[in-house]
This record gives structure tokens, C-alpha cells and sequence, in this order.
């Protein structure tokens, strides 16, 4: 299902309005792995920059991403890698 | 209920200068962001406590909650909350993890 990252990537720029914004969906490397099977959802690669990030601590800025993307956490996520990147301040 | 799972949480951080929570163990990790972070610490000499959550769903539920963070691994030094995969991955790039673990270092390495 292409469409899971364009709802990811949708939520996104809603929420942060990013400079730059890149998902890869990298469920097909953990096909066989257990926990992708049981819950349905896949690997996601989110690689984010944003002024909204600036000045806030890697565990604020991915606090603040989970919680954007919460609801999607079960049938569309199982895993989630993130990669802020943050104007220096 | 909830009470007693979070004082336990708090106990086990607070009990060991660096606290690993991840799926499995440092010699059997059970999921790949687990394994890293493991692998990461390793590499930098510390000795650390590792919490296996699949053992305690209790737990597995409550950490969560502890430190309002979704996700497992979760480190924790000097009872501070540091990251999950993604931030011990960068932080380790960037040198911060090495100053961070620097006065834990096994005298021997």
C-alpha cells in the first residue's frame, strides 16, 4: 500500500510544516519479523527539517512527531525511524 | 495498580547508573532497534542493567507511560531518559554519546 506514506507525509506538513520532508517505506526489510505480521503495519524511514524544531531537544522533536502521528501507530506503523534535523539557534 | 508498576519503573532506573530497556537481552535481542542500541553501548566499554520488557507486560505498558515516550529501546543514565534507537544512532554519529558515557567507562578498556 503505496498510500500509508502520503498519510504519514500528509499528517507532516500539516503539523510542521517542514523545509524538507522524506518517507521511505522500508517494510519490505522486515517481511518475515514477527511483530510487522501480527499488527499490519510497516517501517517507515521519516527524515524531517523544520524551523518548528528549533531550539527543542531530540526527545521534545520526536515526542512532538509521535504524537502528530499517534493515531496511525497499530494498522499503518509498526516502526517509525526519525531523523530531525533542527536550525541552529 | 499503575502506581506500583511506575514506582517499580522508578526503582529500576534509579537503581543503576545506565538502564537499557529493550526486547530480549544484550545477548539476545529480540527486535533490531534493541540489538543496535545494545551493540552501541557495548561498543563504548559501559557496563549497563538491561530490563528484557517482553518479560513484564506491566512494565513493557508502563515505561511507555514513565517516560511518555511510545516506543522500545528506551535508555536511561543517571535515571535520565537519554533516547530510543534513533537519538543513542545520533548521538552516537556525533560524538555526544561518547562524552555522555565517558565517566562510566570500564577502567579496564
Amino acid at each position: 500500500m503505496k498510500d500509508r506514506a502520503q498519510q504519514i507525509q500528509n499528517i507532516l506538513e500539516a503539523s510542521f510544516h517542514p523545509t524538507h520532508l522524506n518517507i521511505e517505506d522500508e517494510s519490505w526489510k522486515h517481511a518475515g519479523h514477527a511483530g510487522a505480521k501480527e499488527q499490519g503495519g510497516g517501517h517507515f524511514c521519516v527524515d524531517i527539517a523544520s524551523d518548528h524544531f528549533a531550539g527543542k531537544s531530540r526527545v521534545e522533536c520526536h515526542r512532538e512527531i509521535n504524537k502528530a502521528l499517534e493515531e496511525l501507530f497499530g494498522p499503518i506503523i509498526h516502526a517509525l525511524t526519525i531523523r530531525v534535523h533542527a536550525p541552529k539557534v | 495498580m499503575t502506581d506500583t508498576v511506575q514506582q517499580q519503573i522508578e526503582k529500576l532506573v534509579n537503581d543503576q547508573d545506565i538502564v537499557l530497556f529493550m526486547k530480549g537481552t544484550p545477548q539476545f535481542p529480540q527486535c533490531g532497534f534493541s540489538q543496535r542500541v545494545a551493540a552501541i553501548l557495548d561498543s563504548h566499554h559501559v557496563s549497563y542493567a538491561s530490563v528484557n520488557i517482553l518479560l513484564d507486560p506491566a512494565v513493557r505498558e508502563g515505561i511507555k507511560v514513565y517516560s511518555d515516550w511510545p516506543t522500545i529501546p528506551q535508555l536511561y543514565i543517571k535515571s535520565e531518559f537519554v533516547g530510543g534507537c534513533d537519538i543513542i544512532v545520533e548521538m552516537d554519529e556525533s560524538n555526544e554519546l561518547a562524552e555522555l558515557l565517558a565517566p562510566f567507562k570500564n577502567s579496564d578498556s
